[in-house]
């Protein structure tokens, strides 16, 4: 084992959220460690060639990848440390244990934020395992990181946001996309995502289901249906569309290994993708002096996990004894940001989610 | 509004986003508070400029104007081959459908684009509603 | 299966090209990208069989997740290709079941 190293702030993740928390804290005055498994810091903003919804402050209309090199360069100019290859296997009180160019070592700091991000859920169904099949994230990592088609021709399943935005971006790279199914008899996503891929004649198939997927050693064909008002499939109604790329955008979950080892108290929350860590308004979980933010602290969008990591960086160095001169007003401002993302008919949901987890810390603290 | 182009905004939802209104040089969008609010245009305002059709992340703002028998549609154009002016290409609708031939009279891009291209394309009047894209080459 | 062109993105960066030996045929990577983002490229969709039923595996979460791209590389089982960068002369191999570990000396 290399030398223990020893910071004020240690951020795990260097997407939106922990890049976000490591700029607040080293602007407040602390010094800050970001590590991230990847080779490059950025997350998966790093994959996202769509332009933002939100408000100016939000970085609307401004594509992800651009706001990522953004936070990068901000972060490399104002002095924090990201330390890219670099993965935290386990939390010990205010110590992560790390792998860092595969030397195995230590990183204590005065305070932590948690920022891991989300894994893609799957989808069971008979083939769900042949090669072809895969998360749409990871055929957007391919695709726009990575600059390969996994599949020329493809259909998705889920018709969120996820699912609409890589029908479009499949389309952008150069595949063909036969259409989107989804089980649920409405599109959840936004109408206007939905309005591009359809425009682009590609055909939402709602109330439809993935019966099976088959292939001679990798996937050759997949099977859909439509669904009764039960969720059964209807007898007569199967298609089968000859593709090479099946991606399932069907919902993330929290990536919490590190909470859970931590000892923080959870909450299982259906809106927010999961198990979540309770936290404070200033993404303060259960264990002192360990911060939370972005998709791990419940899944939402890159946009609001910018603003809970400005809020668990400010907390995070006001834990570490800096306080920004004006913490308040910075709090204030980031909390009625994420206000703004929360609302209306698509956010109300995880407004009321993240509510109710602050009201569970609330009494956590009050019952000690 | 006869003659020149207008913004016609297709967003149905009260998302939050308001990227159009503080794209618009002359104030003819607003949202306000809270940005769900769903944007209202000025069209006497509009003067047809297209940093809104650019900037808009949900490409769901179109440039319409309308002649005596003929009309042209700008729509936000993110693939390849680009079309060239002059080409024949094929109209679609909202649904993908397509509407008949029509002849590409603009390609260009604006300050907000960043990647993203204003096609416009020559359409018969009675078209100016229904055409919103072309089919990709 | 390169994406060569990109609305968005632009042409394909220049990059230096590696190549790296699959199974013992060699195949051009992009310097710096993962293993199993030139695998795909080469049109090479199995990346492992299988323990108990020698089921064709291939990548599926490419953020290091999910371990079902793992193969033998330079003799060690078990490597997660989606987030492990090519190098110059890396030898690949579909991995059966668990793996084996190099002897140990």
């Amino acid at each position: 084992m290399a030398g223990a190293e020893v910071t004020e702030v240690a951020v795990v993740g260097g997407g939106p959220a922990g890049l976000s928390a490591a700029l607040a804290a080293r602007q407040a005055g602390a010094k800050v460690i970001v590590v991230d498994e990847n080779a490059a810091p950025g997350g998966q903003l790093r994959k996202q060639i769509h332009k933002f919804f939100g408000s100016k402050e939000h970085h609307a209309g401004r594509r992800g990848f651009r706001i990522a090199e953004e936070l990068v360069a901000a972060c490399r100019e104002q002095g924090v440390e990201l330390w890219t290859d670099t993965l935290a296997y386990g939390i010990f009180d205010h110590t992560l244990g790390i792998v860092r160019g595969g030397t195995a070592s230590t990183l204590a700091a005065r305070s932590i934020v948690l920022a891991t991000g989300a894994s893609e859920n799957a989808l069971a169904f008979p083939g769900c395992t042949l090669p072809g099949v895969m998360g749409a994230g990871a055929a957007q990592t391919f695709i726009n990181l990575h600059r390969v088609l996994p599949g020329r021709r493809a259909l998705i399943v889920g018709a969120g946001n996820v699912g609409l935005i890589i029908t479009y971006q499949l389309l952008q790279a150069g595949a063909e996309v036969l259409g989107v199914v989804e089980a649920a008899p409405r599109i959840g996503g936004y109408a206007v995502h939905a309005a591009k891929i359809r425009r682009a004649g590609v055909p939402i198939y709602t109330r439809h289901t993935v019966l099976n997927a088959a292939g001679h050693g990798e996937l050759e064909e997949v099977t859909i249906a439509a669904l009764d008002e039960n969720g059964w499939p209807i007898a007569g109604s199967e298609r089968t569309f000859a593709i090479d790329l099946l991606c399932l955008a069907v919902g993330l979950t929290p990536l919490t290994e590190l909470a859970w080892q931590a000892g923080c108290l959870f909450e299982y929350c259906g809106p927010l993708g999961g198990h979540v860590p309770l936290h404070s308004e200033d993404m303060e979980t259960t264990v002192p002096g360990l911060f939370v933010a972005g998709d791990m602290a419940g899944v939402e969008e890159a946009s609001t996990a910018l603003e809970e990591g400005r809020l668990a960086g400010l907390a995070a160095a006001a834990y570490a004894g800096y306080r920004s001169p004006n913490l308040e007003e910075e709090k204030a401002a980031a909390r009625e940001r994420l206000q703004a993302l929360r609302s209306g008919p698509f956010g109300e949901g995880r407004y009321l989610a993240h509510e109710e987890i602050v009201r569970r810390w609330l009494k956590w603290r009050d019952a000690r | 509004m006869e003659g020149r182009p207008v913004a016609v905004i297709e967003c149905p939802e009260e998302i939050p986003c308001n990227p159009c209104e503080t794209a618009c040089p002359q104030g003819a969008i607003q949202i306000g508070n809270p940005i769900t609010r769903r944007p209202r245009l000025d069209a006497a305002r509009c003067t047809g400029c297209g940093l809104c059709v650019a900037a808009c992340p949900g490409l769901a703002i179109f440039l319409v104007k309308e002649e005596a028998d003929t009309a042209e549609v700008t729509f936000p154009y993110e693939f390849l081959p680009l079309p060239q002016v002059g080409d024949v290409v094929t109209a679609v609708g909202r649904e993908g459908q397509p509407l008949g031939a029509a002849r590409v009279v603009a390609v260009r891009q604006v300050r907000t684009s960043d990647g993203t291209w204003l096609v416009t394309l020559a359409v018969p009047r009675a078209l100016s509603s229904e055409v919103r894209g072309m089919r990709r080459l | 299966m390169r994406v060569e062109e990109h609305p968005i993105l632009g042409p394909l960066p220049k990059t230096e090209t590696v190549w790296i030996e699959v199974d013992g045929k060699k195949i051009p990577a992009r310097a710096g990208e993962p293993i199993a983002a030139a695998l795909l490229a080469a049109g090479i969709r199995v990346f492992r069989t299988t323990h108990r039923r020698g089921e064709p595996r291939g990548p599926f979460c490419a953020v290091g997740r999910c371990t079902d791209c793992v193969m033998t590389v330079d003799g060690v089982p078990n490597v997660r290709t989606c987030v492990t960068p090519v190098r110059e002369g890396m030898k690949i191999e579909t991995q059966r079941g668990l793996g084996r570990w190099p002897e140990l000396k």
